[in-house]
């Protein structure tokens, strides 16, 4: 029987704000343990939760570019359960009445074509502590740690539109980009900025009915997310075609082993008691917030790689790896501005500083030492005839390691193109004179030879002369041939 | 209506409580009586009544995102029954 | 010149023109509160190193001329206000060792306007009874008759006042707890709008519900500690962005005000001493020139039962914190949830346990259709009652409990007797509306009697006149109890 899996995704995405969702903390990353605590966020009595404007801002820039309708009245709720790194013993989130629905994202499908990827919701929340567990043997304890506690999460809940693991990939990739995009997310999955957690099932091909689910929890790569999706597929497939049954449950996705396991708990299934939060009034947002944020909104990654493509003349996949980022298409851009040829400047890019940056451990583009300025100047350089490409590579080398701009280096290293056609003229006849034999070779009709020549001027001049010069005048000395 | 023994020890683990057995039995009783009181609110038709959650219509109460100073470590510590290396000190947690 | 049971205002004079130094304030009620607190048990704590100092400071500033209204007058704190340095225990064992590191805003404020902390008062643990008598510190014993009930929660408030053990004191109400037992002790007990007075800093019980307000001699002296306290608070998200109305120069002026009563508040069960003391206050106000006109509160029967669905499910959600893991009480069991399930145990008393089983009943899957949604719809109801009443009156005027103070024990074993003992102050917490409690006096068995005002919300400057155009009129004698 021909089987199709089915998922959907929930991917929880830390917000890029200063402070706290519902505190005045740093929401900052790797300070010392619970130094990025107060009464709010690590739950005291009396203390209130106020929500961060900026919170919901980011919020509605995500609404505009997923194509999810914002829910003008929306309200949060507590999320009840015990858990020593949930320090109120709630977490806030929201529940019946979230601030987004009914959203959307492109992917390609499994025919080439865009496919529509639909999102049931988002909503903002608040996150929970982190637990660390020493690994002194015997040690029979955790520690918590509330730094985490109440930083700004917003959880976007896909459709089960998903077909396979590629798709889920995909899209989480979609995703992450255009957060990245906006602004809203460091898109971090390593630090947990971002995590996935999948809801699996399988049924038959043409079956339109969903089948038992699994959800597998914390996929924190795009290679563990195709790697368990494979693996819980073929887990169901291989139980339902040997008379077994689907159980709906939570799982895990072993790492080492490449394969899920059941988190089987003796604690009794989860009852949340959900209710709206009294402590916080309801979220009203009006047409003229959306205006605000609309106008505020970059443009989007799907958007710039057609502009890419129409207005720079990029190939597909150039606009592709350019549009990657906002930083490197506004890198490109500066570039170009300055320098008008695209697919050059694309091509150095491309060829070049990224090659360099990925040696260095991939940083962003903003901490490349050859501004766009530079990369421009250089080219204009070649352009003007002043420099050769080859001598370019020599100068792009330069500026990178010491981040002075393009004159500088030609003018401090000497890399000015030789154009005197008589200090040329006069270098070819030292060759020819140091090298009788090979000219002799030469015109006995060894014509191949004529690279060797032209070689050794160019290394007399240590690369700057001109190298179609340098040919013609070789040519011209040695005749015009046998 | 009695509430069973049952109900009663299921929203005793969901609230963490550990309770004795004369108060699961106490529990019973009073719940039962209070749930019996509280059925009077049956007596009313109220599908054309909007729920209430908060007494005013205010909305939108938001704070700026500028950072306020923290407790400091010791000060979130102080409190604590156990602590450890700057952090709160637990039975160990089997992570789910 | 005799110190203690004297009102704010005379105080102030005292301390203005220099006749006596706020120090010497705290010596003669630290005195006074030596003496009695042993037997009506109002303190739970206190603070008498604290309390000299900031008397000290207080004096300081009364001799540079900064002096504010409440500068130097001492003052008691309900235990469930948070307090910087001093332990807050809310009248539980769970809280055992608590010291808070901050201020709530109230606590603040008065620490701003140089009030004076006496130290924190009594209540029923969590806020949760009637009676005063779920203290983990033992009950509180009402001043008139130490073997009846101060009421509750607030409980110690009520009896410090009363007994002269602070020249006012700080309480919460969220189903009554400030209005019922200063109905029970003879004293003026006030419970805001909902979001006039913040909230950050007040332990919470029913989030919905709660507010903090003034217990205090006589009405005058509600409207100077409420002036110090209300106002908008960007700390709590709930706390109203409304101007705070002058309220320390009250005009005792009810010409024209209609005033309405409700036919439901007289009902069966309503001592009949209660019902005429309160029908005798109406007639005050009416022969001082207010138009009073019978109203109808139809929801007012379903008020208990409502409250008793909204006010435990918040508290099972509010009070999932005590969990032995950042602060209070610790019993260590076989593991995590072990612990948890021993500490919560421990440490919460019967009426609490018996709260977080019903609020987290009421909230469990399957339930919360059957009870949450349908009291917060009938929780609308009761608010629209108001609302339509308040259109055709200015005040409601009714009876704040049925009956003067219980005996201790009397109704301990029946939480629903207890429960229904609420049944006139609750429709104002569920309606978010202010309320007042004034003394209308006393039983032939010498117990306090209290009637209640409630006025629309935000409208407590209207409330304050109506409650002090009577007290002036009536001409109460300020509560002396016999004790001692």
């Amino acid at each position: 029987m021909a089987w199709e899996m089915v998922v959907g995704l929930e991917v929880h995405a830390q917000l890029l704000t200063d402070t706290k969702i519902f505190c005045g903390c740093s929401a900052r990353f790797g300070a010392e343990p619970n130094s990025q605590v107060c009464p709010v966020c690590m739950g005291l009595p009396g203390a209130l939760p106020v929500l961060n404007r900026k919170v919901v801002e980011y919020t509605l820039k995500v609404a505009l570019a997923t194509h999810c309708r914002v829910a003008p009245f929306s309200r949060f709720a507590r999320k009840n359960y015990f858990y020593p790194d949930l320090p109120k013993g709630y977490q806030i989130s929201q529940y019946e009445l979230p601030i987004l629905e009914h959203g959307w994202l492109e992917v390609t499908g499994a025919d080439g074509g865009a496919k529509r990827i639909g999102i049931t919701r988002i909503h903002m929340e608040e996150d929970a502590g982190k637990l660390l567990h020493p690994e002194t043997p015997g040690a029979d304890y955790s520690l918590v740690d509330l730094n985490r506690a109440c930083v700004p999460l917003i959880e976007i809940v896909s459709e089960p539109d998903i077909r396979s693991p590629k798709e889920a990939a995909e899209y989480v990739r979609r995703l992450r980009e255009i957060l990245v995009y906006l602004g809203v997310c460091d898109g971090n999955m390593n630090e947990g900025s971002l995590r996935v957690d999948a809801n699996v099932s399988v049924r038959p091909k043409g079956e339109t009915r969903l089948g038992t689910r699994t959800e597998i929890k914390n996929l924190n790569s795009f290679k563990f997310l195709e790697q368990a999706l494979a693996y819980e597929a073929e887990r169901q497939i291989d139980l339902l075609e040997t008379g077994g049954e689907v159980v709906q449950e939570t799982r895990l996705f072993d790492t080492q082993k490449g394969i899920t396991l059941s988190m089987r708990s003796k604690e009794e299934a989860h009852d949340y008691r959900y209710f709206p939060d009294p402590d916080l009034p309801p979220v009203v947002i009006d047409p003229a917030w959306i205006e605000r944020v609309q106008a505020d909104l970059p443009e989007l990654p799907d958007d710039k790689r057609r502009r890419f493509q129409d207005e720079h003349g990029l190939p597909a996949q150039d606009a592709d790896l350019l549009c990657q980022s906002r930083d490197l298409a506004d890198y490109f851009e500066a570039a170009v501005r300055l320098h008008h040829n695209p697919k050059a400047v694309a091509n150095w890019i491309m060829g070049y500083v990224l090659r360099e940056l990925n040696k260095e451990g991939a940083p962003p583009i903003t901490e490349a030492p050859v501004t766009p300025e530079h990369l421009a100047g250089m080219l204009d350089l070649v352009r003007k005839g002043e420099i050769s490409t080859n001598i370019a590579k020599t100068v792009f080398d330069e500026m990178w390691a010491t981040g002075k701009p393009p004159e500088v280096v030609v003018e401090e290293k000497g890399l000015r193109q030789i154009t005197d056609t008589s200090a040329i003229e006069a270098l070819v006849d030292e060759v020819l004179a140091r090298n009788p034999k090979e000219v002799e070779a030469y015109r006995a009709g060894k014509t191949k030879l004529l690279g060797f020549f032209v070689g050794q001027v160019m290394r007399a001049t240590k690369g700057k002369a001109d190298p179609q010069a340098v040919n013609r005048l070789v040519r011209e000395k040695l005749g015009a041939g046998p | 209506m009695g509430i069973p023994r049952e109900d009663v020890l299921h929203v005793a683990r969901l609230a963490r409580l550990d309770l004795t057995d004369e108060e699961i039995k106490g529990f019973a009783g009073q719940l039962s009586a209070i749930l019996d009181y509280v059925a009077k609110l049956d007596e009313l038709d109220l599908s054309d009544t909007e729920p209430m959650a908060h007494v005013h219509e205010a909305v939108n109460a938001f704070r700026e995102d500028r950072v306020r100073p923290p407790l400091g470590q010791e000060t979130v510590l102080a409190n604590a029954p156990e602590a450890e290396d700057g952090c709160f000190r637990v039975p160990k947690v089997i992570e789910a | 010149m005799d110190l203690v049971g004297r009102t704010i205002r005379e105080l102030r004079a005292f301390l203005d023109r220099g006749e006596v130094t706020s120090e010497d304030l705290v010596r003669a009620y630290l005195d006074r509160i030596e003496g009695w607190n042993p037997r009506i048990n109002a303190y739970i704590t206190v603070t008498a190193e604290l309390a000299l100092e900031m008397a000290r400071a207080a004096d300081r500033r009364i001799r540079s001329g900064q002096a504010g209204p409440l500068t130097g007058i001492p003052v008691g704190l309900k235990d469930l206000l948070i307090t910087e340095g001093v332990r807050t225990t809310c009248g539980s064992r769970i809280l055992e060792g608590f010291v808070p590191p901050y201020d709530g805003t109230v606590v603040a404020r008065l620490r701003q306007a140089g009030a004076v902390f006496l130290g924190k008062l009594n209540m029923d643990e969590f806020a949760m009874g009637s009676s005063n008598e779920t203290s983990a510190f033992g009950p509180v014993r009402n001043p008139w008759d130490p073997e009846r009930v101060p009421g509750g929660s607030s409980g110690g408030s009520a009896a410090a006042v009363a007994a002269g053990l602070a020249a006012a004191a700080l309480g919460s109400d969220t189903g009554g707890s400030i209005r019922q037992p200063a109905a029970l002790c003879g004293v003026v007990g006030l419970k805001p709008t909902y979001g006039r007075v913040s909230r950050y800093g007040l332990v919470a019980f029913a989030s919905s519900l709660d507010q903090i307000g003034p217990l205090t001699a006589d009405v005058a002296d509600a409207g100077w500690v409420l002036e110090a306290i209300a106002g908008h608070d960007p700390l709590d998200s709930t706390s109203i962005d409304r101007p705070v109305p002058a309220l320390r120069d009250l005009q005792p002026e009810v010409r024209g005000l209609r005033v309405g009563v409700p036919r439901e508040y007289f009902i069966e069960g309503l001592d009949p001493e209660v019902e005429a003391a309160v029908r005798r206050a109406v007639g005050v106000l009416e022969d001082l020139g207010a138009e009073v006109r019978e109203v109808s509160l139809p929801h007012t029967g379903y008020a208990v039962a409502t409250y008793y669905l909204i006010a435990p499910a918040e508290a099972s959600s509010n009070l999932a914190r005590y969990d032995g893991v950042k602060y209070g009480l610790r019993v260590a069991g076989e593991d995590l949830i072990d612990t948890y399930r021993k500490t919560r145990a421990a440490g919460f008393g019967p009426e609490v346990k018996r709260r977080i089983m019903l609020g987290t009943y009421a909230l469990s899957a399957g339930y919360y259709d059957a009870y949450y949604l349908k009291a917060q719809k009938v929780r609308a109801r009761v608010a629209e009652d108001f609302r339509r009443a308040f259109q055709q009156v200015d005040v409601i005027a009714c009876p704040t409990t049925p009956t003067p103070a219980f005996r201790l024990g009397e109704k301990v074993d029946d939480p629903l007797q207890m429960y229904l003992n609420d049944i006139f102050t609750i429709p104002a917490n569920l309606a978010g509306l202010p309320g007042i409690n004034v003394p209308c006096g006393f039983t032939a068995q010498g117990l306090p009697m209290g009637f209640q005002l409630l006025a629309g919300p935000f409208e407590e400057e209207i409330l304050l006149r109506a409650a002090y155009a009577y007290e002036q009129a009536a001409g109460i004698k300020r509560p002396k109890p016999a004790l001692g």
